[in-house]
């Protein structure tokens, strides 16, 4: 047998080999000093420094992943983390998502707290066995003895023309299933705090990133601090309608609230930031507020968060709502191919063709 | 899969003790084994088999909706598990009972499991970190190459200090082998060189599909492929078991990459007690690896060194009373409290949760009132 050694021995994947025999924790200078002021920047280099700093502030914290070391991640999200922190910290791994998951679990029961990449949607379903069947549930197999601090990162939604398996939104799938978290920023702010939120969470969370929203670019308050990571939030005040969604679903609801505002139909839109838990107390105080909601989605609408929501809705305001909870979403379909894509996933027409519909009940 | 020349074999089937070959290497870890070891190892293989036998009756008898037997496997589980030293992380598949008992589990948390009272049973943190059973075939291979990563990161390992150094152990049968976590774990360890043994018992059968349809090579040539050396033991035979597990982890812990285990072994009942596998496989089959036995050829061996005809007269009486008392413990298990269902979905509060706790304890309440 010829002797191998480890790569992460080595260091070979990394020029900063001077970090390379030592132990994890050798690339943790300790807590650093929280970073002030506000920044403007895209999601994807907020995420980054989210990542960064949650990795400043405890040697526990690492990333796994398929190309989030030298190249950073095919989005550039991890880009410089590996330089930074070494190839012990940010490990790019084999080609196997279940391979990252499982590792990822064995890692907790250790004491780590990983924070894996998937690289895109419709790559997380050869991971989906040990998501379900494993992480979201070894808390509860181990009656709360052993804790699940493992943050699984995916890239999701559509608007960027890729090909099939690049566009989806599988968040149904995870919201379904007891042990796990989901969550979603939409916000380059957001995405700073929630990413350290997660992190610091015992339980597993999903955290989805709508990837059409990565170049855009937004203030992130670095002095500020975290809002609940559970919590949905009234993000345009309204009087008539209220619609509500996440992750880059809300770009285009304010846009929808802002033309229906011009056609005088004032519309409160709620950033639902949590997929599970979702936070109804804000909902349902706009709905009693408004009497009408519209949930919107990229996802495909049967058996969906949405309707998830639109049931909950109408059983706890039902006296309240003046129309039927009405639901735009994805179509039924896979997701198609590229050129079909502004068809499938709903625009601001789309939104506003349901406001009108609601108002006239 | 018969054995081979390749087979790594100490004691023979008729309770010999090789002394020459290959075996040469392994034999001084057997030499240095204390008396009082060499009798814990039949002891143990007396026991968890009178348990076995225990808990089928147990199932039967209607106390346990399942059970899954482990006769013909102790020796690879009692030699491997006492090969383990006390630091090392141990990650079983569900068939593992000797190796729960010997890492101290007590046993009617398996019962527990079975009898529908648990998904878990035990802290692995009290039970010299024996991990709890994974029922899904080969996830637990995944999580015992990600605690070994982790030894790795930390670098609990390759210091020189056995006594110390970390190393971990996962077990898997014949038909894991098929699956795809078990060989994305062989590529990460590989990757990673991580300190670990894979320890597979070939019982030679996955229910009711053998072993020559997950694999047209020997399972140990398997490892190769991934750059982990691999080896082929007689399962049956405890020492054998003992000794290579021992140099295997050792090896492991030292800095010398993942290792890899073949137990030729079998299942003398059947997959659990939902099975019947006289629809898929001969008596004359059976007979052969009944012939194999693994206590049997123990006793004739330490009969032959002197052992005194009381030693084993004590065995069988400690055996008969570990199962009275497994019996009387089980018609004690109480059910659970509704508490199990809700209380450890999530480690932090969950108020969706809570409110449907709250909601069915007030129903379960509104039930009893009326009654």
């Amino acid at each position: 047998m010829t002797e191998v050694s480890s790569f992460l021995a080595t260091g070979s994947v990394t020029g900063n080999t001077a970090d390379s025999a030592g132990s994890a924790a050798m690339n943790f200078a300790g807590p650093a000093p929280a970073p002030t002021g506000t920044v403007l920047m895209p999601m994807a280099k907020a995420i980054n420094a989210g990542l960064r700093q949650a990795m400043m502030d405890n040697a526990k914290v690492i990333l796994m992943g398929e190309d989030i070391g030298p190249l950073g991640g095919v989005f550039r999200v991890t880009e410089g983390l590996q330089a930074e922190f070494g190839a012990r910290r940010v490990l790019d791994t084999p080609l196997a998502e279940s391979g990252i998951i499982g590792s990822a679990i064995g890692l907790a029961m250790r004491g780590y707290r990983s924070v894996c990449e998937i690289q895109f949607d419709g790559f997380i379903f050869p991971g989906f066995d040990q998501i379900t069947s494993q992480l979201a549930k070894m808390t509860n197999r181990h009656e709360g003895q052993v804790q699940m601090p493992v943050v699984i990162r995916v890239p999701y939604g559509g608007h960027i023309g890729a090909v099939e398996h690049h566009q989806e939104s599988p968040e149904a799938y995870f919201a379904h299933t007891p042990g796990l978290r989901l969550v979603s920023p939409s916000t380059p702010n957001d995405a700073y705090w929630m990413i350290q939120e997660a992190i610091a969470s015992n339980d597993p969370v999903m955290f989805f990133e709508p990837k059409s929203r990565y170049w855009h670019k937004g203030d992130v308050d670095l002095s500020g601090s975290a809002a609940p990571l559970h919590a949905s939030r009234v993000i345009r005040s309204g009087t008539d309608v209220t619609v509500l969604g996440h992750g880059a679903m809300i770009t285009v609801l304010l846009q929808a609230a802002e033309l229906a505002e011009a056609e005088g139909t004032s519309v409160e839109v709620i950033d639902l930031r949590s997929l599970s838990p979702i936070d109804y107390a804000p909902i349902v105080a706009s709905v009693q507020k408004t009497g009408r909601l519209v949930v919107a989605s990229e996802a495909p609408g049967f058996v969906s968060v949405s309707s998830e929501i639109a049931a909950t809705v109408t059983e706890k305001a039902f006296y309240y709502l003046e129309a039927p909870v009405i639901r735009v979403t994805g179509f039924d379909a896979p997701f198609p191919p590229a050129k079909l894509e502004t068809l499938y996933l709903p625009d601001a027409d789309r939104i506003l063709e349901a406001v009108d519909r609601a108002m006239a009940f | 899969m018969a054995e081979t020349v390749e087979t790594v074999q100490l004691l023979s089937a008729d309770g010999v003790l090789h002394t020459e070959g290959r075996v040469a290497e392994f034999l001084p870890l057997i030499e240095r084994l204390s008396e009082s070891t060499l009798q814990r190892f039949y002891r143990d293989m007396v026991v968890i088999r009178r348990f076995d036998t225990e808990a089928a009756n147990l199932q039967r008898q209607g106390q346990l909706g399942l059970w899954v037997p482990s006769m013909g496997q102790e020796a690879a589980q009692v030699g491997s598990a006492h090969a383990a030293r006390d630091q090392d992380h141990l990650f079983p598949a569900y068939r593992e009972h000797a190796v729960a008992m010997v890492r101290g589990v007590d046993v009617l948390s398996i019962i527990q499991l079975l009898r529908g009272t648990t998904h878990g049973g035990w802290n692995p943190k009290d039970s010299k970190n024996f991990h709890l059973y994974t029922l899904v075939i080969a996830s637990q291979t995944l999580h015992a190459t990600g605690y070994a990563l982790g030894i790795t990161l930390d670098n609990a390992y390759a210091t020189g200090q056995p006594e110390t150094d970390e190393a971990v152990m996962v077990y898997l049968g014949d038909g894991a082998m098929s699956q795809g976590d078990l060989n994305e774990a062989l590529v990460f360890s590989a990757s990673y060189q991580t300190p670990q043994v894979f320890f597979v018992q070939n019982n030679h059968w996955a229910i009711s599909v053998p072993v020559s349809v997950q694999s047209r090579v020997p399972l140990y040539q398997r490892a190769a492929g991934f750059g982990i050396p691999g080896i082929q033991i007689d399962g049956n035979d405890v020492l054998a078991s003992f000794a290579v597990t021992r140099e295997n982890l050792d090896a492991a812990r030292d800095g010398g990459g993942p290792r890899f285990i073949e137990a030729l072994t079998y299942r003398i009942g059947a997959h659990t007690s939902s099975d019947d596998p006289t629809k898929y496989r001969t008596d004359a089959e059976l007979q052969s690896w009944v012939a194999r036995d693994p206590i049997s050829r123990y006793e004739t061996w330490l009969r032959s060194r002197g052992e005194s005809p009381t030693f084993f007269s004590a065995v069988a009486e400690e055996a008969e009373d570990f199962a009275a008392d497994i019996r009387a413990r089980t018609h004690e298990i109480p059910n659970p409290s509704v508490d199990k269902m809700f209380d450890h979905v999530y480690s932090e509060h969950h108020a969706a949760l809570a409110a449907q706790k709250e909601w069915l304890l007030s129903y379960e309440a509104s039930m009893g009132a009326g009654s």
